[in-house]
């Protein structure tokens, strides 16, 4: 039997949008679609913005439904795998909580249980997570400032993937950039099961003053409507032989 | 931070009541930070044990169920036995708690720094031996390095302290640390298999060797060969580590057998003998009595021009 699908947007960013669409609002529509907005806020223009960037991250993340963590360019590797492992357990144990709730009618949640049982529904939850397919889109803010954090950026999503290929589940990436060239997002990377040799992806980037990430999440939104329907398509005949 | 809540200080002296089994705790004093919880030093009537407060409620629960796996093994334990798990209610907040085993001792981090190599070598093995138990019970320790071993203090027995880590053989690795995870090297995958901790281990003696922790550069493979093949201190162990680091080693028991060989062998590099910081107990009685001899003689000397002198002024 199929386990579905885990939809996640993963937005990169390190500061304030500036254009277009509330990226909050967009990260609501996200949600109301079954897919969780997670950001990771690269530091160091964060101090300087008085606390507005730090908001914002947070803002997203808790209106999408998923995870926000701060951290300093080196230690990103390690955050994008863990935030990303962590939503996914986050939205299966939603999912539990919702039964629990439906059938003890009380607002109980996993929590809720005594410690013996509660260790016993954990273990579904994990190993749903390390058999349920996983859609990635993720969002890179390529503005001005993030320019030589590039390099650690790519660094990361190549890890990411690898880690995500450690687990039994199928895996799918997409990857924009934003702000593109013309356009205010820019897809580089169509759907597919691994993220390696993403150099290219990155080495064409000219960098503008602007972040409109309200806009990358709504295009975001629009590349699993794509994938939704390519699925749809592909169903009657190639869906077992799916990327793996 | 997470959007869990940071850690909170909790003043000594205060009781800490569970939720459901109703056992009470008072604490002592904070031992420490680990990636899921901060643990402290609590009573339990009037024993001391170690109380671990979740970051987040549900982060400590899948470290709680390896430690009871771990708990029902026969044997010399693995890490700490555990005593209790329950929540702590206090100003409308909920906190999850263990309660395990205080384990009195250094971490192995400390001791690498203080202890001449020799002694990794010893760490190693006994920790490879631990490592096998806990792989034939169906788990890797994961984020293996040494901060999460510990020394007890009568004895120099290693045992694993946080298995916030530990993931089931076959699923993905739950938590790791760069420098001592394969896959951060170009070495293999985050798959839980029983390589993934021996490469670990590996990275545990060069870290010992080199003194120090690093970074990839251009050509992470062959940068960690190099060291293997150019530090004195690993020379001897080559071959091993070689094998650890291209994960050729299937189970732990295997690359311990080779560790205690190569470990006891005769010594026949001269390797060893130039580096002064790795002396094992046969070359050490050895140059004992060399040194005696050369005190002898030097006392000798020194008493037969001192006669001499004494001689020459009398006169």
């Amino acid at each position: 039997m199929k386990n579905g699908t885990l939809k996640q947007i993963l937005l990169i960013t390190d500061g304030c949008s500036n254009q277009g669409e509330d990226p909050v609002a967009m990260a609501a529509l996200a949600k109301e679609q079954g897919i969780t907005v997670n950001v990771i806020g690269v530091l160091d223009r964060f101090d300087t913005e008085g606390g507005r960037g730090l908001q914002e991250v947070e803002g997203i993340a808790s209106a999408g439904g998923g995870i926000s963590q701060i951290v300093q360019t080196r230690q990103l590797a390690e955050t994008v795998q863990m935030v990303t492992k962590q939503a996914m357990t986050q939205t299966i144990k939603g999912v539990i909580d919702q039964k629990l709730n439906d059938i003890l009618g009380e607002s109980e949640t996993v929590e809720d249980l005594p410690p013996e049982k509660r260790g016993r529904v954990m273990e579904v939850v994990d190993e749903l997570g390390e058999t349920v397919d996983l859609d990635v889109c993720i969002l890179v803010d390529t503005s001005a400032s993030m320019k030589n954090k590039l390099p650690t950026v790519r660094e990361a999503l190549t890890d990411l993937s690898m880690s995500l290929a450690s687990r039994t589940g199928a895996n799918q990436f997409c990857l924009y950039l934003f702000p593109g060239k013309r356009k205010s997002t820019q897809k580089v990377i169509t759907w597919t099961p691994h993220l390696e040799n993403i150099e290219q992806a990155f080495s064409k980037i000219g960098s503008h003053g602007v972040t409109p990430t309200g806009p990358a999440i709504k295009e975001a939104l629009k590349s699993f409507n794509e994938l939704a329907k390519t699925n749809w398509l592909d169903q009657d005949e190639a869906y077992d032989d799916g990327p793996r | 931070m997470m959007t869990g809540r940071d850690e909170i200080s909790i003043p000594p002296g205060t009781i800490v009541s569970g939720k459901w089994h109703g056992r009470r705790y008072q604490m002592i004093r904070r031992l420490g930070s680990g990636t899921q919880g901060t643990v402290y030093l609590v009573k339990a009537g009037n024993k001391k044990v170690a109380m671990k407060i979740a970051k987040n409620r549900g982060s400590l629960i899948s470290e709680v169920n390896v430690l009871k796996r771990t708990g029902e093994l026969q044997g010399q334990p693995l890490g700490p036995s555990l005593f209790d798990n329950d929540d702590w209610i206090v100003n409308n907040q909920i906190f999850s708690f263990c309660v395990m085993e205080y384990l009195d001792g250094v971490p192995l981090s400390e001791a690498l720094r203080n202890k001449p190599f020799d002694w990794a070598v010893i760490y190693v093995i006994q920790l490879l031996s631990v490592l096998g138990r806990l792989h034939r019970a169906g788990y890797i320790f994961g984020d293996l390095k040494p901060e999460n071993i510990i020394l007890l203090s009568p004895g120099h027995t290693v045992r694993c302290l946080d298995f916030g880590g530990a993931t089931r053989i076959g699923r993905s690795v739950r938590e790791y640390t760069t420098f001592y995870d394969r896959g951060y090297w170009g070495y293999g995958t985050r798959k839980a298999e029983p390589s993934y901790d021996l490469f670990a281990c590996t990275m545990m003696m060069i870290y010992a060797a080199e003194g120090r922790t690093f970074e990839k550069n251009g050509n992470r493979e062959k940068q960690l060969v190099q060291i293997v093949r150019t530090n004195d201190k690993l020379a001897r162990y080559r071959s091993i580590l070689e094998k650890g680091l291209a994960g050729r080693y299937a189970l732990a028991e295997e690359m311990r057998r080779d560790m205690l060989q190569k470990a006891t062998e005769q010594e026949s590099a001269p390797v060893l003998r130039r580096s002064h910081t790795s002396r094992s107990a046969v070359s050490r009685t050895g140059s004992e009595r060399n040194g005696w001899f050369g005190a002898i003689v030097t006392a000798s000397v020194i008493m037969a021009a001192y006669v001499l002198f004494v001689m020459v002024y009398i006169m």
